[in-house]
C-alpha cells in the first residue's frame, strides 16, 4: 500500500547515532559481570553493522520476509555476530537478547515520533516486532547450528581417537576398545584393524574390551563380526579384558562366542600370542646378562 | 576369457584370480579345480583373490563349496589375500566362510598348507607305516 509510509527505515536512519548509543549502552549494562565477553569496541562495531544492514533491508523490502535476498546482508552479519558471541561463551538466549533488546529503544522512538497517531503507531509496532522476533529466532537457529557443528566435529574426532591399533610385537596387534561399540564404530574399528593387518602382516590380533562398559547382544555381534572379518584376512583374533560381570552377562544373554579364544587379561592374551609365534619370555639375572654380553 | 588358469606347484594347486569373477567363471573354476585335484593328486589348493575388488554372496558361497569339495577329495583349501573391504562385505552379508581356511598372502598360505600336510603325513605313517 503506497499510502503506508515506512516509518521504521526512516527512523533508523534519522536517529542512527542515538539508537546505536543507547543500544550498545543497554548491551553493556546487560552483560553479566565476571564474564569475559567481547570488548566494548567490538560490541559497538557489531551493533553498528547490524543497524546499517537492518536499515537498508527494511528500506528495500516492505515484506519483512527474512528469506528474501534483500535480507541476506543482515542475515550474514547476524550469523557473524552469533558466531563471535558464542565463541565468547554467550548462550543462545544471550544472543537472541542482543536482538530483542533493540525493541525497547525502537518502541520508545516510535512513540515519540508517531505516538499521536495510534493507528500508524500500532502498525509500526507490529512490523517492528515481527522483524525483530524473526531476527532473534534466526540468531537462535545459528547458535544451534554452531553447537551442532561442534558436536559433529567432536564426534568424528572421538571416533578417530578411540580406535587405535597398536603393534605389540612382530605379528601381534592389539586393539584396545574404549566406550560402547555401535555399528558405526564397529565399522571404523574393523576397517582400521584390517588395514593394519595388511600393512604389518600380523597373524594375531588381540581385541581388548576392558574399556567397554557393557556387552549386550548387539555389541557381542559386532565383536564377532570383527573377529570373522579378521579371520577372512588370515589373522586370528583373541578377545581379552573380559570382566567377570561381562562374562556373566554374555552367558545370561546366551551369546555364543563360537570358537573365538577369550582371555581375562591382555597379558594372558599376549602370552598366548607369543606362544603361537613360538616365542618365549624368560627371566634373567644380572649375572647371566653379563655373561651373555661377554 | 572364460577359464581361470590352475597352476600345479608340487603337491599344491595355485589359482590366482586376476579378473572380475562372474558367476559363469566361478562355476567353471569349481569344475576345473575338482578335475585337476583328482588328475594331479593335489594335497592342497591355494586360491589367491588379492586382485578381487568385490565378492558377492554367490562367489562367497562358491568359495565355500570349493573348499568342501576339495576336502572330500582330500585336499586342503586356503583362500589367501582377501582385501579388507571384501572381508567386511562378506561378514556384513553373513558369510564368514566357516569351512574355509584363510591366510594373509600366498606365502603364508603355502606355509599353512605345508604344516597341515606334514602333520597328516606324520599321522598316516604312524598308523600305516611310511607311505612313500
Amino acid at each position: 500500500m503506497a499510502d503506508q509510509e515506512r516509518i521504521l527505515p526512516e527512523l533508523l536512519s534519522k536517529h542512527q547515532t542515538q539508537i546505536l548509543e543507547s543500544w550498545s549502552a543497554e548491551q553493556l549494562r546487560n552483560r553479566r559481570p565476571g564474564k569475559a565477553g567481547i570488548s566494548e569496541e567490538d560490541l559497538r562495531g557489531q551493533c553498528r553493522d547490524f543497524l546499517n544492514a537492518l536499515q537498508e533491508a527494511s528500506q528495500d523490502d516492505p515484506s519483512d520476509d527474512l528469506q528474501s535476498p534483500i535480507w541476506e546482508r543482515a542475515r550474514d552479519i547476524l550469523t557473524d555476530i552469533s558466531r563471535e558471541q558464542s565463541k565468547h561463551g554467550a548462550s543462545p538466549s544471550d544472543i537472541a537478547t542482543f536482538v530483542f533488546s533493540l525493541k525497547q529503544i525502537l518502541f520508545q522512538l516510535l512513540q515519540t515520533e508517531i505516538g499521536k497517531r495510534p493507528e500508524v503507531f500500532a502498525r509500526e509496532i507490529w512490523t517492528t516486532t515481527l522483524i525483530l522476533d524473526r531476527l532473534g529466532l534466526f540468531t537462535t537457529q545459528v547458535a544451534l547450528k554452531i553447537r551442532e557443528e561442534v558436536i559433529a566435529r567432536q564426534q568424528s574426532e572421538m571416533l578417530e581417537l578411540s580406535t587405535p591399533v597398536v603393534k605389540l610385537w612382530d605379528g601381534v596387534l592389539a586393539l584396545p576398545l574404549i566406550g560402547t561399540l555401535d555399528s558405526e564404530r564397529t565399522q571404523v574399528v574393523m576397517e582400521s584393524l584390517l588395514e593394519e593387518i595388511v600393512r604389518t602382516g600380523a597373524g594375531i590380533a588381540i581385541i581388548d574390551i576392558t574399556g567397554v562398559p557393557t556387552v549386550d547382544t548387539l555389541v557381542a555381534q559386532h565383536l564377532l563380526k570383527t573377529v570373522a572379518a579378521a579371520r577372512l584376512m588370515g589373522a586370528e583374533c583373541i578377545i581379552s579384558g573380559i570382566r567377570p560381570q561381562i562374562a556373566a552377562t554374555i552367558v545370561h544373554l546366551g551369546v555364543d562366542l563360537g570358537d573365538v579364544s577369550t582371555k581375562a587379561t591382555l597379558a594372558d592374551a599376549f602370552a598366548i600370542a607369543l606362544r603361537r609365534n613360538n616365542l618365549v619370555v624368560t627371566r634373567t639375572t644380572p649375572a647371566a646378562r653379563r655373561q651373555s654380553a661377554e | 576369457m572364460d577359464r581361470i588358469p590352475i597352476l600345479k606347484l608340487g603337491d599344491f594347486l595355485l589359482v590366482t584370480v586376476q579378473v572380475d569373477m562372474h558367476d559363469r567363471l566361478a562355476m567353471n573354476l569349481q569344475e576345473d579345480l575338482t578335475d585337476k585335484i583328482v588328475s594331479a593328486h593335489a594335497r592342497g589348493v591355494l586360491i589367491d583373490i588379492s586382485a578381487l575388488d568385490m565378492v558377492d554372496s554367490f562367489i562367497g558361497r562358491m568359495l565355500g563349496n570349493i573348499a568342501s569339495m576339495s576336502r572330500i577329495l582330500d585336499a586342503e583349501t586356503v583362500v589367501v589375500g582377501m582385501r579388507p573391504a571384501v572381508a567386511i562385505t562378506l561378514v556384513e552379508l553373513g558369510l564368514s566362510l566357516p569351512g574355509v581356511r584363510t591366510a594373509l598372502n600366498v606365502e603364508r598360505g603355502m606355509e599353512m598348507l605345508r604344516a597341515t600336510i606334514s602333520v597328516y603325513a606324520a599321522e598316516y605313517s604312524e598308523y600305516h607305516g611310511d607311505p612313500f
